[in-house]
């Protein structure tokens, strides 16, 4: 302890003598962090314990009963309830076709983004621009532009001769065209991290390379790529948990058909609990999220450490 | 003829240049054809598609008012992500400096506890949150819309962009603000604060952004026309049978997009460089 310090800490002692300095750090603290943390309990915590507790009981809304089932709702989605792995399913679907996407255009967008040339700031601007648009307007736009025949993609292929199908009244069609606009919605998130993520590279390991005679490929394969592992890693474990929580994307565009062709996990929450009022069935379902998104995101981080160790 | 050395730059600096045009058609064209449309009259809508509408059709933006109230509704967006903006301001930037500066027991585990939360959607809490808001009495009212954003997932990241920019900053002048006596909290608002100014714009653009966009909390908690928020009044422009009135709606979803498209614009550096530090997002 300094001189400095003694005095202070005695001179607080003497007024009340159990506020030490170190004491007195650690209460200012938690007052600092109190109303962060308060709400937290409030509106995050308490919540998730208490949807745990909702889906062991059969309570409709309508019926205003609550009955304890134990893991009765589980057993329901797992086994009984054919929706639940169609919408597992659509769920999967959308985010096996979404992340890959998502990152590899991301990645062109931002090597092709990342070095200085004449438009580089303008051609940054429009992929981001979607990135800050409300997603309702931009499923509102896009189902304006998906319809059938009058709509203008539609149009627009048929001018070169294709002729387009009723992109969101089929239902392969639905599930690909929900995934590409929510791509060319998000792209310009991952692609700005990974610009940040390059230009982080010294010039002199791909000059270096270059001089061993390395071919472009071999240079980003071998140098570039490795680099950038921790940001591949960042950016993947957010874009799934990302694609997992789209509702308002799909809400809009397709309202989760046809033939429930697009309806994904955060959308069945949402119109088993807000919708049908099954708030037990709802609940179990959102702890069946809970536990896939913690899952996924574990087993990125295991698979990334293996590769890099 | 053989082509020079400078000549082939050039030609590759074009065929990029035109690559990566054809690539962004995906990314602009959705916001022109809004707009037009928005001025185009609803037999035009569904025929030839053209992207100047035959005649500009101005009354769509005032029949817009007429369909929803709708002024109102823009209204409670700008007044509650405000608040949202303010509120994440100051608490994300008391707990933020908390975590980068104070020496506290249990400081490692609060950390681990609050980032557990960025990786929880917010569908999962949505039904308890539901029953508290309405134990509270607060349903049809915008405390909600406040309260979930600013103690939720995304005011935890706003915590963490704070700390990170806090544990950065140099100590001295801190240090010589204690000196002079200055309490922790003065040495929070007079010193830490000022110095921080980037990490605070960072937050208050994402923030506001994000509460701007917000769908599904609105969705739950408001039933009453004059308290919807924009994104909610946008997915409401359809006819008796449910059916979308496109002109309208078009006209409108493009006054809300347009005018943040316009700061955009203006301030795109920085906005983008906020995302870049959250790196948190969607």
């Amino acid at each position: 302890m300094t001189p400095s310090e003694k005095t202070t800490t005695m001179a607080h002692a003497s007024r009340v003598p159990w506020l030490t300095l170190r004491r007195k750090e650690a209460l200012e603290a938690w007052l600092f962090v109190s109303p962060t943390l308060i709400g937290f309990v409030i509106f995050f915590l308490g919540p998730l314990i208490a949807v745990g507790l909702y889906s062991l009981t059969e309570w409709n809304l309508l019926s205003q009963e609550s009955t304890f089932v134990g893991v009765a709702n589980f057993r329901d989605a797992l086994t009984v309830n054919p929706d639940f792995w169609h919408v597992v399913r659509n769920s999967a679907l959308f985010a096996l076709g979404l992340v890959p996407m998502n990152m590899a255009l991301a990645l062109m967008l931002a090597i092709a983004l990342s070095r200085p040339f004449f438009g580089v700031v303008f051609f940054r601007t429009i992929f981001f621009a979607p990135v800050i648009t409300s997603a309702v307007a931009w499923a509102i736009v896009w189902k304006f532009l998906l319809q059938g025949e009058a709509g203008a993609v539609n149009q627009l292929l048929a001018s070169i001769g294709i002729d387009g199908p009723n992109w969101l009244r089929e239902p392969n069609w639905a599930m690909f065209a929900v995934i590409v606009t929510r791509v060319i919605k998000m792209v310009g998130l991952n692609m700005i991290l990974y610009i940040a993520a390059l230009q982080a590279i010294p010039r002199d390991y791909e000059q270096a390379a270059q001089l061993e005679g390395a071919s472009r490929w071999q240079v980003f394969h071998m140098v570039i790529w490795p680099l950038l592992a921790p940001t591949t890693l960042i950016i993947m474990v957010i874009t799934t948990i990302g694609s997992f929580k789209v509702f308002d994307h799909i809400y809009l565009m397709t309202g989760g058909g046809p033939e429930n062709g697009t309806l994904v996990l955060a959308y069945y929450i949402y119109q088993q609990g807000f919708e049908f009022f099954n708030i037990g069935y709802a609940s179990a379902l959102a702890i069946i999220m809970f536990v896939i998104v913690l899952a996924l995101t574990i087993v990125q981080l295991i698979l990334r450490q293996k590769g890099s160790g | 003829m053989s082509l020079s050395h400078k000549q082939m730059q050039m030609i590759k600096r074009v065929l990029w240049t035109v690559s990566l045009m054809i690539v962004a058609v995906p990314f602009v064209f959705p916001f022109l054809w809004m707009v037009s449309s928005g001025f185009k009259n609803a037999a035009e809508i569904f025929g030839q598609p053209s992207l100047l509408p035959a005649t500009w059709r101005w009354q769509n933006f005032l029949e817009v008012f007429d369909h929803q109230p709708f002024a109102r509704q823009y209204f409670n967006s700008l007044y509650i992500s405000g608040a949202v903006t303010v509120v994440t301001l100051v608490i994300s930037s008391l707990a933020g400096y908390a975590l980068a500066r104070l020496r506290f027991a249990g400081s490692a585990l609060l950390m681990l506890f609050l980032i557990s939360a960025l990786m929880v959607p917010e569908e999962v809490t949505i039904i308890p949150n539901f029953f508290l808001i309405r134990l509270m009495g607060l349903m049809d009212t915008h405390v909600p819309l406040v309260l979930l954003p600013v103690f939720g997932a995304h005011g935890v990241m706003a915590t963490f962009l704070m700390r990170q920019y806090f544990v950065a900053l140099p100590k001295e002048l801190e240090d010589a603000g204690k000196m002079d006596g200055l309490s922790r909290i003065g040495i929070w608002w007079k010193i830490a604060l000022p110095m921080s100014r980037p990490a605070l714009a960072a937050v208050a653009i994402i923030t506001f952004l994000h509460s701007w966009n917000l769908f599904l909390e609105p969705l739950v908690f408001l039933s009453s026309l004059e308290k919807f928020t924009l994104p909610l009044a946008l997915a409401n422009f359809t006819d008796a049978y449910g059916l979308p009135l496109w002109h309208l709606q078009l006209a409108a979803t493009s006054l809300a997009v347009v005018p943040i498209l316009g700061v955009y614009l203006i301030a795109q550096r920085q906005i983008i460089e906020s995302f870049a530090m959250s790196g948190v997002k969607g």
